[in-house]
């Protein structure tokens, strides 16, 4: 059982390095976002996955468990937030960008 | 094993920090801030896997929600608006 | 009933975080329970016979597997585009037409959107989410629309509506 939490907790760990990774290289904020919300999340999500099948049904575990669906909600609201807000603070889209509809929503 | 992955987290909140000091705009340290808030969960629950505190997981959960009120606070500044509007 | 339902829930979760059957935990998780109840029942659960419709939970528990399957796709396809050195990236916001009716059901959508592979929603103005892509890959709207919705909106519709 222990050995599932270890390969849970190391996938984790790969995956919010994958996130980090792309929020130093991608080109403009948008795209950022995008690479960190989806990969850290999932990491976080996948450590906290670990947590519950290592300590099972105590109260350990069942906290891990609720702070799954949680993490979701918040970090998916925060990232709409953030990237709404930047959109109208005018931060610009990289030049590599090929469409934009919302532009017409905001004259 | 565990310690392991402890340093490899807390060198990646150090790679959020560099995203803070370099970032063009406001926006790309926003977002380097709240990535960093979600970072802090893992290394609570490896630190309460290690030093066998387990109250930790309360300040993990108690951190997701108070990063995610500072993080919808920061997008409200980032709009210019009031925060009852 | 509405309200009995809502207290039931904020009950539960306060047991679960709390994992103590002591009476003082117990007596304070009812007296937070019926604060939070009195406060914010006019906010939650409009419709409580919906809520206790089993067909609906059914395709719930069939919607979240189909929901991480593809969040894990989401994170390998958003590991290859990050390290590959070309970084094959082509961005842009496009304007998808949703039609769900109910609020929470937009919501619900917005959400899977932000996890699946390379889709993050900007904004929902009406039923038209505003969707930003991280690879473009045609200009067609009947074509973006099924590859971004497709396969959320019938379910989504049959557990809300």
């Amino acid at each position: 059982m222990n050995s599932i939490s270890i390969i849970l907790y190391i996938v984790g760990a790969a995956f919010d390095i994958f996130g980090c990774v792309g929020l130093l290289r991608l080109p403009d904020v948008y795209n950022r976002l995008q690479s960190a919300t989806k990969s850290v999340t999932l990491g976080t999500c996948s450590i906290l996955l670990g947590l519950f099948i290592q300590f099972g049904f105590s109260a350990t575990g069942i906290k891990a468990l609720i702070a799954i669906p949680l993490l979701f909600f918040t970090s998916t609201v925060a990232a709409h937030a953030l990237i709404r807000g930047a959109y109208k603070a005018g931060v610009d889209l990289s030049d590599r960008t090929v469409v934009d509809h919302y532009k017409e929503q905001n004259k | 094993m565990i310690d392991i992955l402890l340093y490899i987290l807390m060198g990646l909140s150090f790679l959020c920090f560099l995203r803070v000091i370099l970032g063009p705009s406001v926006a790309d340290r926003m977002v380097a801030i709240d990535i960093f808030g979600i970072l802090v969960v893992g290394i609570c629950v490896f630190l309460a896997i290690k030093t066998d505190r387990l109250f930790l997981i309360d300040v993990a959960i108690a951190w997701i929600l108070i990063s995610f009120i500072g993080t919808l606070s920061l997008a409200k500044y980032l709009t210019r608006k009031k925060l009852d509007e | 009933m509405k309200k009995i339902t809502l207290f039931i829930i904020l009950f539960l979760i306060w047991m679960a975080f709390s994992f103590n059957l002591e009476t003082a935990n117990i007596l304070s998780g009812v007296f937070a329970a019926l604060l939070t109840t009195l406060i914010f029942s006019s906010r939650f659960l409009t419709s409580w016979k919906k809520f206790y419709n089993p067909v609906r939970y059914f395709w719930l528990i069939i919607y979240i597997i189909i929901f991480v399957w593809e969040c894990i796709k989401a994170n390998f396809d958003v590991a290859y585009r990050v390290l590959s050195p070309r970084m094959p990236i082509k961005p842009g916001i496009v304007k998808v037409h949703s039609s769900l009716k109910t609020e929470i059901a937009k919501v619900i959508l917005a959400n899977s959107i932000t996890m699946t592979p390379g889709t993050i929603t900007v904004d929902i103005i009406d039923s038209d989410l505003y969707v930003h892509w991280i690879y473009v890959k045609s200009d067609d709207p009947a074509y973006y629309t099924k590859k971004i919705i497709g396969r959320f909106e019938t379910l989504l519709k049959r557990i809300f509506e």
